[in-house]
């Protein structure tokens, strides 16, 4: 299974009520990486099935103009995840979002079941990804496992609410209650080779708190945020998009590595940093990011 | 007959007005005419005071009869009782057929429905209708036509003689018993009375309304004693609370946000955005997101502004504080900033002839750089609604959109793609009342389009980063996502007619009738 989406770039995932029509018609406008069309917390008990009603004809009739299409459905304890799941193979998206994980079993059962409905629905095997949210102290200490559970799991997700009520405290806005899951979780995903997400932050009126927020979370090594406004996009993406001086720095790595490889040089300096092959990776994927934000137009 | 915008204006309607169709935007410049004159009467014995007991005597005193033209202003905005506490009074004397000029009518007004439809009011001159006379007019309900013009267009019609206002109201903040008029003042303080005072020059009788009498001299009046023949006293001549309120909050809807922004980028990548330019726009979160953060822009590239017109919100008055404009051209305040600022020497009140009239020798539109302004809809030709809604009745009102957009430069309407299901952006504007000739852009939250007639302003744009469209892919995009609208079926009658600012038709307004299916195929 090799879907190229599994590693596109994800620096912001917005939240959306997959019930109303106002907010599915056309969220793309505002350039979000991804966007999260929600049949969990958003939606009313008895208004479930209106919501994946307007889910599917939204993924049916809009184009998103190539806006990833996570869908966020129902707990496993409830008794509407099955159709869920359903609802949006059906109509056509890119991902699923797997709410409060606790285990490799939950993605697994969800697994089968997305791969039951791309049968059903006629949609290539593996076209339809998978996140895992993680909300608990339990789903925490399972992040690796959670992480190499499927070949279809793309990332994890820290979903901070629900995670501080299980550890018995709540958000502050400082982000020291969220340190150990965030630093569990970003290691977990690297260690397994998939993408790793922050969790929302809601005060909508403290921008300044938002962009010390997610430049904490950048350093960390996180892919991106959940976010809940699309006023909250430019921040995100000013801080995860690489600077001039960044992407011409990481230029000049490349191409140095590159020409030195070639006569033997191990370890060399550019504009006075000591510079060897460790340094590769990063640089190209500093390059890779300044191309998907559309700030790079050299040639590497 | 065909107009030059494309509207058919029908021949009795012609007949009836005495009107020419529109024939394009500069078709009377260099026009030569005289002005009207007003009847007027000397006050010769010492001393004396105008103040008189109540409306009614005033009335009296003022020979109101049937087939009467009262003047009204709009300064008081949605929070006016003089437009009412005048027509009630009129209604029990049993006084007929009277025609309301106003420059505008809100919602406050909803109360004269009544009168319109017993009769004693059969004619409306404004600048458009709001609210429950709306639908009135638009339901037939007004004997006569309702006449919807500019505010420019408006000042035409009083000095050319097309409309005589045979009594004008102006309601006043503050007044003294010889009828010197202030705009701030008192407790209905609306900051200026730029509306009335065309009504105070051409009105053949003159009434001043004031709820705050002061003494003598009320000095320096905006409108003189010399033009009012009584002072009325009341009680309250409006509400306080929604004739200026405090500054709206700045829009946090990320929708307009973007159209503000994209916006600024159009304004400071036109030849136009340079040091010295001038600049109006209106009260929407749109326009006024986009002052904030064309002021930061300014700020940046050490770019003052000249001069700002028009109606003035807290953004606008927050340049004149930072030294970012030399100076306001006010003619209505929308805010208790705007109020506030006219306090200032370099904050400047303006009649609404040197605003926006067309037939004076240049008003302050002709030297406008940018005007930004909203829309209802706006066709493929540019054209643009702003007066009659999406179901057919009239719910707008033309302002200063005709006067400005001609006026300026750079003309921007900001207009969201989709106004909730409604195409914002369609082939035919259900009534035009603001020519394409005068729209050079129209900025929506799914793209930019330039008008084509602006090839200027298209290649200026050329390696601007910012999505430009034409207008038809954005009409296109609009009816991919919510279907091509239906027409809204109206009836034969025509109830109102709208007015281009030189007084030729635009376009006329039909009564509406109550929708019905279309007949499709199969269908029993």
């Amino acid at each position: 299974m090799n879907n190229p989406n599994k590693k596109r770039l994800r620096r912001t995932m917005m939240f959306l009520n997959a019930q109303k029509p106002g907010l599915l018609k056309d969220p793309f406008l505002y350039g979000p990486d991804s966007i999260m069309l929600d049949l969990e917390d958003a939606v009313a008990e008895n208004q479930k099935d209106a919501a994946r009603f307007s889910l599917y004809h939204a993924l049916r009739t809009i184009d998103y103009h190539g806006c990833e299409r996570v869908v966020r459905i129902n707990g496993l304890d409830t008794p509407y995840w099955r159709e869920d799941i359903r609802c949006a193979v059906a109509g056509g998206c890119d991902s699923i979002r797997i709410p409060k994980t606790e285990s490799a079993g939950d993605v697994r059962l969800v697994e089968e079941a997305v791969a039951a409905a791309e049968q059903e629905f006629g949609r290539p095997e593996g076209s339809v990804l998978i996140m895992a949210a993680i909300e608990s102290a339990r789903g925490v200490m399972k992040a690796l496992e959670i992480c190499e559970s499927s070949e279809r799991l793309f990332g994890i997700a820290l979903s901070g609410g629900d995670y501080t009520k299980d550890l018995q405290t709540h958000i502050t806005g400082t982000g020291i209650e969220l340190m150990g899951a965030r630093q569990n979780l970003v290691i977990a995903a690297r260690a397994a080779g998939v993408q790793c997400f922050d969790t929302v932050y809601t005060d909508l009126n403290n921008m300044e708190g938002l962009r010390e927020d997610v430049e904490t979370i950048h350093v960390m090594g996180f892919d991106g945020k959940s976010i809940i406004n699309p006023r909250q996009i430019r921040i995100v993406h000013e801080i995860f998009t690489p600077s001039e001086r960044e992407i011409v720095f990481a230029e000049k790595v490349v191409r140095e590595i590159d020409a030195k490889k070639a006569m033997g040089i191990g370890v060399f300096t550019v504009d006075g940093k000591m510079i060897d092959i460790a340094f590769y990776d990063g640089a190209k994927r500093t390059i890779e990011l300044a191309k998907a934000s559309g700030v790079y137009k050299g040639e590497l | 007959m065909k107009n030059a915008v494309g509207r058919e204006i029908p021949e009795e309607i012609l007949q009836a007005t005495g009107k020419e169709v529109f024939h394009g935007n500069h078709y009377y410049d260099g026009y030569e005419y005289r002005k009207d004159g007003p009847v007027t009467r000397c006050v010769i014995h010492s001393g004396g005071s105008k103040l008189v007991d109540n409306i009614h005597d005033a009335l009296v005193k003022c020979g109101i009869r049937d087939g009467m033209t009262l003047g009204f202003h709009h300064h008081f905005r949605e929070g006016d009782y003089v437009v009412n506490m005048v027509m009630e009074e009129v209604h029990r004397m049993g006084i007929r057929d009277i025609t309301i000029c106003a420059s505008s009518l809100g919602k406050a007004h909803d109360p004269i429905v009544p009168y319109i439809e017993d009769g004693t009011i059969t004619s409306i001159e404004s600048s458009g209708v709001r609210g429950k006379i709306g639908e009135a007019i638009s339901n037939g309900k007004l004997k006569g036509l309702a006449i919807m013009r500019s505010h420019g267009g408006r000042v035409r019609a009083i000095e050319s003689g097309e409309t005589r206002v045979d009594i004008a109201f102006i309601g006043t903040p503050t007044c003294d018993d010889y009828g010197n008029c202030r705009g701030i003042g008192g407790k209905s303080n609306c900051g200026v009375l730029s509306y009335a005072m065309v009504d105070a020059d051409y009105a053949d009788k003159v009434v001043a309304i004031t709820d705050c009498l002061v003494p003598f001299p009320n000095f320096p009046a905006h409108i003189s004693m010399t033009k009012v023949d009584y002072v009325v006293v009341v009680d309250e001549i409006g509400d306080p609370k929604k004739i200026a309120t405090g500054a709206a909050k700045p829009t946090t809807d990320m929708r307009k946000l973007m159209m503000a922004d994209y916006c600024t980028q159009f304004v400071v990548n036109t030849p136009y955005f340079r040091d010295g330019f001038s600049y109006q726009t209106g009260v929407g979160g749109a326009s006024i997101a986009s002052t904030i953060s064309l002021a930061k822009i300014m700020k940046e590239r050490n770019i003052r502004m000249r001069f700002g017109v028009g109606g003035l919100t807290k953004p606008m008055c927050d340049l004149l504080i930072n030294g970012q404009v030399d100076c306001l051209l006010d003619t209505q305040d929308f805010d208790l900033d705007a109020v506030e600022s006219v306090k200032d020497l370099r904050h400047f009140r303006i009649s609404a002839g040197e605003y926006a009239d067309p037939f004076n020798k240049g008003a302050v539109v002709n030297k406008l750089d940018f005007v930004i302004l909203a829309a209802l809809e706006v066709d493929v030709q540019f054209n643009c609604n702003v007066v009659v809604g999406s179901d057919g009745v009239i719910t707008g009102a033309q302002g200063g959109h005709p006067d400005t957009a001609e006026g300026a430069k750079c003309t921007i309407v900001i207009v969201p793609l989709l106004q909730g299901r409604i195409p914002a952006i369609c082939t035919d504007v259900t009534t035009v009342t603001t020519p394409g000739e005068s729209i050079d852009v129209v900025i929506t939250d799914y793209g930019i389009a330039i008008n084509p007639r602006r090839q200027d302003l298209i290649e200026a744009m050329r390696n601007v980063d910012l999505p430009f469209r034409t207008i038809e892919e954005l009409r296109d995009i609009a009816y991919s996502i919510a279907g091509e609208p239906e027409r809204v079926q109206f009836g034969e009658r025509i109830v109102g007619i709208i007015e281009g600012r030189d007084g030729t038709i635009m376009d006329v307004v039909r009564q509406i009738q109550p929708f019905a299916f279309a007949q499709t195929e199969g269908q029993s």
